[in-house]
């Protein structure tokens, strides 16, 4: 539920995720899911040469058990508030 | 997947923007899969019309033509919508025959196999 509620704070920001296939996508974060599926807006794909196929590709969902990571500008995180939403969430509350 | 009222499809992971569109889906096989989405659920199983595999092998590539299918989700790893108004593939791209395709992948499959031998000797023989 943490991170589910955590990446709906994240709507909107350019985010890059990496997936377990090694594809690695940019876009806006549009929408998340409790299954930590990802819809992205406004894709380009890193290292573009590799996946033609991606080329026409402007939007995407993304199935979550596929990502690796997902990641984030420095500064797109508050990391403190993070830390108390994890600490409260390993007490049980 | 959620499921969401009428005014949250906007917002939502839901794949209900996707339908009657063209689209490309990626297998957690390497597949690429291209049709028009009929159909979705809450596993990211999905019924695509007119679906074709698009083969890409260096600059060539060949789209085989499928039918009506009905895809598991556990293998699904994207779904991507197909912007209609820009180039499918970038334009130095060959387009050539199913058995000419079929032929590249055969050379494709039989030299990295080539390559994997060849690491597992040069790995006996213990070079460090």
């Amino acid at each position: 539920m943490l991170f589910f509620l955590y990446f709906k704070d994240l709507v909107g920001q350019e985010v890059t995720v990496e997936l377990k296939n090694d594809l690695a996508i940019r876009g806006t974060l549009h929408s998340v899911d409790q299954y930590l599926n990802i819809k992205l807006e406004n894709t380009r794909v890193v290292d573009q040469d590799k996946y033609p196929h991606m080329l026409s590709v402007r939007n995407c969902f993304i199935r979550g058990s596929v990502v690796r990571y997902v990641q984030l500008p420095p500064d797109g995180v508050d990391v403190d508030l993070l830390h108390d939403a994890a600490r409260r969430e390993a007490r049980g509350g | 997947m959620s499921w969401a009222g009428p005014e949250d499809i906007y917002l939502s992971t839901s794949l209900a923007s996707y339908l009657d569109r063209k689209i490309l889906v990626l297998l957690r096989d390497g597949r690429k899969l291209m049709g028009t989405l009929r159909s979705f659920d809450q596993f990211a199983n999905a019924v695509l019309e007119g679906a074709c595999e698009r083969v890409i092998v260096g600059e060539q590539y060949c789209d085989i033509p499928l039918g009506l299918y009905v895809i598991r989700g556990e293998n699904v790893v994207l779904i991507g919508e197909m912007d209609t108004e820009r180039e499918e593939l970038p334009p130095h791209m060959i387009r050539v025959s199913e058995t000419e395709i079929k032929r590249a992948q055969k050379v494709e499959r039989e030299a990295s196999e080539l390559r994997g031998t060849m690491r597992k000797r040069m790995e006996f023989l213990d070079f460090d």
